[in-house]
């Protein structure tokens, strides 16, 4: 089980403390200490994991935890808590009615899942009676554009591209013309895999941004990603403005730290969860359940019910 | 172009800061691995052997340790294996890893490098599922220069890879590179099918030297080490492409794989373009995670 490690480990931090009746100052600390190493395993980024242990110690040491009779129950209660608040505690959706047509950019590091995922959004959108346009603006990875044809097909939704040798910014601005004459009140612009440290490209991003204006900007964010996922958000937040997240790839066993790092560093809302492959595979991103993941939280809340 | 904070600069900075090796020194000294992906585990690890030996030699000042710190994780990662690629007879490499991670980007730069070697070379498209996965690979080919083994899109992928070895054999090729699907390694029928394909090239090219790479992400965080576990689990993997180096991430999960499973670390990509790709080097490794 994936989350065995971090659970059991809680749950030994909690036992010690659940142990003793009454706390120190040091058990907290000690306690804390666990569920530091517990977070930066889960990939949550080092300064965030700090920020945090730092606002938690604080709640523990505060009088009513050191004196209670059930103080391992009172401080898995304020971990969950915090953590349940970072992730940001409301569902965030798509803010359709900003516009028409709604236009959507997708951006985010190479093989982030860009591509499948503004298939995937317009696959979602679709059923929910809109006339999605998915724009293909990759011109650079071999096969992009086809790659989006073919998602495209599969969904019955209209793909606009113009080639390979016209400018990303040029085939953005005339996907507007080609919505408005076709009927698309949503425009989907799939954008190449970058760097946020490639200025070159980051500045294509700008121009697209400036050209179109789109209502929102997807950043596109592998759950598996490491330490270096606070670096990456910042930086496309800083540079381009983006509105929200979206986390790919929680059908694998990571524990997907990162989105409680890139939530912290920029604080915009990750809006969908790709769980799948397959273009069925996205739903709404929940963050009780994102945190409850990072956390083993499931086995938190059974220890707060059992005591 | 791009900034990157090197260990070094950081170290240099608690060294100052601290001079004499106190715990808070020890404490920053976690911080700066961790935050490189290296993992709890392997962190403390490393930063207990490097207590125990600094206690053992006397060392006091902290200027002492950077040396040691470098000098252990290059033992951990100079782990150097004959390359079955370069040895005589052919060679069939299995290209596998999770999604997105540069599985085909990397064989159009392997393909590359070796065909600049005087290799003959030939690809199989055995990602059969991903879309537009054969038109990428077969865009590559074209850019290199080499032949493509392909069938339709959604067909068996060990059909692929029989038709490919069929072809190898025919046309005398020294190395056949066989892409495969991103798939994660929590999926059992996905994994079951890798090993079908590992199966079919040990029937049937059993005169070939084999390869199978694992692709690896250097953005990615401890999952890393869950997948080179679970794909090991599977199939015989003999050595790790580490990509995406060009980007900010420092890759240190290459150390806890290495210090845990010892597979060696043999390419890494700089970039996306054909030349970019480069044997991998535990001293250059290092030397850029220190280099300021
Ligand atoms: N398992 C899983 N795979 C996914 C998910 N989202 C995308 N993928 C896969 O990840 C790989 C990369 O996805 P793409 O959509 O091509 O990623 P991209 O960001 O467009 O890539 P570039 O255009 O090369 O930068 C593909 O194999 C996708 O099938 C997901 O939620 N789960
Ligand atoms: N910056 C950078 N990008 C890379 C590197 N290697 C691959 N990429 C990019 O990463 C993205 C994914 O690469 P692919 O080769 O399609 O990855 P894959 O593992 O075959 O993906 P799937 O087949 O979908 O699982 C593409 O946009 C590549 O151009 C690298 O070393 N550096
Ligand atoms: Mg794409
Ligand atoms: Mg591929």
């Amino acid at each position: 089980m994936a989350f065995e490690n971090l659970a059991n480990k809680l749950q030994n931090v909690f036992k010690k403390l659940r142990g003793k009746g009454k706390l120190t100052e040091k058990d907290i600390k000690d306690a804390m200490r666990e569920v530091r190493l517990a977070l930066l395993e889960a990939d949550v980024n080092f300064k965030v994991v700090k920020d945090f242990i730092d606002r938690v110690s604080e709640k523990c040491i505060g009088a009513e935890v050191l004196e209670s009779l059930t103080p391992a129950q009172h401080v898995i209660k304020i971990v969950r808590d915090e953590l349940t608040e970072l992730m940001g505690s409301t569902q965030s959706k798509l803010n359709l009615s900003a516009g028409s047509p709604f236009i959507l950019m997708m951006v985010g590091l190479q093989g982030s899942g860009k591509t499948t995922t503004a298939a995937k959004i317009g696959g979602y959108l679709k059923k929910q009676g809109k006339h999605p346009l998915l724009v293909a603006c990759d011109i650079y990875r071999p096969a992009a554009i086809k790659q989006l044809q073919v998602v495209g097909d599969k969904l019955g939704i209209p793909v606009f591209s113009m080639g390979q040798n016209i400018s990303p910014v040029d085939i953005a601005k005339a996907s507007i013309g080609a919505a408005k004459k076709g009927g698309n009140d949503v425009i989907i612009i799939d954008t190449a895999g970058r760097l946020h440290i490639d200025e070159e490209m980051m500045q294509e991003l700008k121009d697209i941004k400036s050209e179109v204006r789109p209502h929102e900007i997807l950043l596109v964010v592998d759950a598996m990603t490491g330490q270096d996922a606070v670096n990456i958000a910042k930086n496309f937040n800083e540079q381009l403005g983006i509105d929200g997240i979206v986390m790919t790839k929680l059908d694998g066993d990571t524990r997907g730290g990162a989105a409680l790092s890139v939530k912290a560093v920029t604080g915009k809302p990750i809006k969908f969860a790709g769980i799948g492959e397959k273009l069925e595979d996205i739903e709404p991103f929940y963050p009780d359940r994102m945190a409850s993941r990072i956390l083993g939280m499931g086995d938190v809340l059974t220890l707060i019910e059992k005591a | 172009k791009k900034t990157r904070t090197g260990i070094t600069e950081r170290v240099e900075k608690i060294i100052k800061l601290h001079q004499k090796l106190t715990d808070e020194f020890y404490d920053e000294l976690e911080e700066i691995l961790i935050t490189s992906d290296m993992g709890i585990d392997t962190t403390l690890k490393i930063i207990d052997q490097i207590k125990t030996e600094a206690r053992a030699k006397k060392l006091a000042d902290a200027e002492a340790v950077r040396d040691l710190l470098k000098q252990k994780l290059y033992d951990i990662l100079n782990n150097n294996e004959k390359y079955a690629e370069t040895k005589a007879g052919p060679s069939v490499i299995l290209v596998i890893g999770v999604n997105g991670v540069g599985k085909t980007t990397s064989i159009g730069k392997l393909a590359h490098m070796y065909k600049k070697d005087g290799k003959k070379v030939l690809l199989a498209a055995a990602d059969t599922f991903r879309a537009a996965a054969i038109e990428q690979i077969e865009e590559w080919g074209n850019r290199v220069g080499v032949e493509v083994i392909k069938h339709q899109e959604g067909s068996d992928p060990s059909a692929v890879v029989f038709d490919a070895i069929q072809a190898a054999k025919s046309r005398n090729a020294d190395i056949l590179i066989c892409d495969t699907a991103g798939r994660l390694h929590n999926k059992k029928n996905l994994m079951n099918e890798l090993s079908k394909i590992e199966r079919v090239i040990t029937r049937e090219y059993p005169e070939a030297n084999k390869e199978v790479f694992l692709v690896l992400d250097a953005t990615t965080g401890q999952n890393a080490l869950q997948q080179a576990l679970m794909f090991k689990e599977t199939v015989d993997i003999t050595g790790i492409i580490l990509t995406k180096l060009d980007g900010t991430a420092k890759g240190g999960i290459v150390v806890a794989i290495c210090s845990e499973m010892n597979i060696p670390v043999k390419y890494i990509g700089v970039g996306e373009g054909i030349d970019d790709l480069q044997p991998f080097s535990a001293e250059e490794f290092v030397d850029a995670l220190f280099s300021a």
